[in-house]
């Protein structure tokens, strides 16, 4: 067991470079010169221009900036961002914690509502109930996030006035007051996120179930005469959710996407926020960090699922 | 039909055997008369009674025909400005949907969007299918060393962060490839490519699982004892086998591309501001939320109905290939 998770520990440090290169190349092969801005302006000349590439690092051929940047990064040395020039590392600290907030929230929310829907669904297949879990379930993944928010926005922002459209960054929560509106302001990002984690997992959680219920652990719970209730929540639920624990992992890189969509649209000033205008100004440094946080996420929490996969069932064998 | 059976049988001894054999003969007549039953035509009477399936496979039709031959009936110029009419609302003479803030008529505009939406969606899947199949046939059919690198090529690109790179690729990539092929069909490629690129990796694995299965099946070693060359082997014989999963994957994956493009228009990154793809509407609509919110409902709708139509037929689907998954 801990020698499979140390195999892949070491194997997903070479998937990283990899990766790092393939976004480095990209950054690095495309046209357009973060210098542009300067290149136009006639009172800057050539070699003041000289100047500023090589206090960038940008004067020198891409693999062997490539090669620095990973010493770099490995030494907690994060660069600095071309359009602010303050430390990439300090910028994502910066914008973290809404980032955090709001996704957190939302897929705590999103957990705490599949599960019991998809349970319910399952075990009452084909009811009422079940119909119309599935049916929100792909209107759910169906709708474009961004326009979930926009429709939230306007039913719950415009028309009825009871939460801000803009989130606003320079809230510092002092006070009761200050507490209650964040939560405001917080709320249609996250009910975006919820939507869209939710129809999702109601699947998975359901399925799962629908693959249990008929095993035959099942038919002898009830012959010794347990109460339906235990039956279905203390041997088909725990059993249903190992698959769903490990797609929970899964899904973690994907709400963080998300979380572009919905901080873009709400102006919440978090990571997803600061990827598209960095994209946007050419800010080379700062992008290949959050691509890379992007990366290392996927590809911690793929690491994670297979691990969680092993522990909680111990049929699968890890050779 | 009687005389016939007789003709059949002519050694008849009881008449209750004489009964039983009549039938029999009967059945058999009935079944040699009807057409036989294949595995598409099974699939399709499947597919016809699965009622929500059938409403998507409508909707999407409908919406598909009206993107091709609405500009044909309804002749008004997306790009025309009318400068009376200004954010007028929907009904009004002449614009059946309204116009947007310098007087484009949005019916027209959501004509053409749904080209475009549709269009990236069906070729972007017909890259990521074409592709994943490829290299879940290569993986599956060939094995060993060439199947541990092309799955760890796989699980490679299912660790990329897709929406960043993505977002990254087109928007630095849009200004020479537009330069190289034109302002539209420049857009229209890099979009699609890069959407197809990083989505083969699901049809891929299922391709791979497929074909390991069926190449040891007798049908193949049949065909390999007649000497029937490996890519026929792959193509011809095999691949008609896995199709179903494929097509299951393929339905899905036109609605994601669709969701896909529609988000990069709408953080600013996908087609250029004066194309108007539905995410570009949906976008330049929320900017008039207030005053004229039908601008971006519409759009934002005609995207979810064809999504929701699509993944509705691709549950359908589901059904009528694999009854055996069937929940």
């Amino acid at each position: 067991m801990s020698q499979y998770i140390l195999r892949r520990v070491l194997i997903s440090i070479p998937t990283l470079l990899v990766i790092s290169f393939i976004i480095f190349a990209v950054l690095a092969l495309a046209p357009g010169d973060p210098l542009a801005q300067f290149a136009v302006n006639p009172a800057i000349p050539e070699s003041t221009r000289q100047l500023i590439r090589q206090q960038l690092g940008i004067d020198q051929p891409w693999h062997i900036r490539y090669v620095k940047w990973v010493i770099a990064m490995f030494q907690g040395n994060w660069g600095f961002s071309f359009q602010t020039k303050a430390p990439v590392i300090d910028l994502i600290w910066q914008r973290l914690p809404q980032t955090l907030q709001v996704v957190g929230v939302a897929y705590i929310l999103a957990i705490l509502l599949a599960i019991p829907i998809g349970i319910i669904s399952a075990v009452r297949q084909y009811s009422f109930f079940d119909q119309v879990a599935t049916f929100f379930a792909f209107i759910g993944f169906s709708v474009p996030s961004f326009f979930t928010g926009l429709l939230l926005m306007l039913v719950f922002a415009i028309g009825l006035h009871w939460f801000p459209i803009v989130y606003s960054s320079t809230l510092e929560i002092t006070n009761w007051s200050s507490f209650v509106l964040q939560i405001r302001q917080m709320t249609l990002p996250v009910a975006v996120l919820v939507v869209q984690q939710t129809a999702a997992l109601t699947r998975f959680m359901r399925s799962s179930m629908l693959d249990n219920l008929p095993l035959e652990y099942v038919r002898t719970a009830r012959a010794k005469g347990l109460a339906e209730r235990v039956v279905v929540l203390r041997h088909v639920v725990t059993n249903s959710l190992i698959p769903v624990v490990t797609l929970i992992a899964l899904g973690i890189p994907t709400i963080f996407a998300g979380a572009i969509i919905t901080e873009n649209l709400f102006r919440v000033n978090g990571l997803g926020q600061l990827l598209i205008t960095a994209i946007q100004n050419s800010d080379t440094p700062v992008v290949m960090a959050l691509t890379f946080i992007f990366a290392v996420l996927t590809v911690t929490f793929n690491l994670v699922a297979d691990v969680l996969y092993g522990v909680l069932d111990p049929r699968v064998r890890y050779n | 039909m009687t005389q016939a059976n007789q003709a059949i049988n002519p050694r008849v001894t009881s008449p209750a055997e004489a009964r039983i054999q009549q039938q029999s003969a009967a059945d058999l007549a009935s079944v040699l008369s009807k057409k036989p039953r294949t595995l598409w035509g099974d699939a399709w009477r499947r597919f016809r009674h699965h009622r929500v399936a059938m409403i998507g496979a409508t909707v999407l039709l409908i919406f598909i025909i009206a993107s091709i031959f609405g500009p044909i009936l309804y002749k008004v110029n997306p790009e025309a400005l009318d400068a009376v009419n200004l954010l007028s609302k929907p009904l009004t003479p002449g614009h059946l949907l309204g116009t947007d803030e310098i007087g484009h008529d949005l019916l027209a505009r959501a004509f053409f969007g749904g080209r475009i939406s549709i269009a990236v969606g069906f070729v972007a899947m017909l890259i990521a299918v074409s592709l994943g199949s490829l290299v879940g046939a290569l993986a599956g059919f060939f094995g060993g060393k060439l199947d541990q690198l092309l799955m760890r090529t796989t699980d490679l690109f299912l660790s990329l962060p897709q929406l960043p790179l993505l977002l990254l690729t087109v928007y630095l990539f849009r200004d020479p490839v537009t330069k190289a092929l034109g302002p539209e069909k420049g857009i229209f490629i890099i979009v699609v490519v890069m959407i197809g690129a990083l989505a083969w990796m699901s049809t891929a694995r299922i391709v791979r699982a497929s074909f390991l299965s069926l190449k040891r099946k007798e049908f193949v070693e049949a065909a390999v004892g007649l000497g029937v060359n490996e890519r026929s082997i792959m193509f011809r014989h095999i691949l008609p086998n896995a199709l179903s999963p494929i097509i299951v994957a393929a339905t899905l994956e036109v609605g994601n591309a669709i969701i896909t493009e529609s988000t990069l228009s709408f953080l600013g990154v996908g087609f250029p501001p004066d194309t108007p793809t539905w995410g570009r509407l949906v976008t330049d609509g929320s900017q008039f939320l207030q005053a004229a919110p039908w601008l971006a409902i519409v759009p934002g709708v005609l995207i979810f109905l064809t999504v929701l139509s699509i993944n509705f037929m691709g549950d359908g689907l589901r059904d009528a290939l694999d009854p055996r998954q069937r929940q």
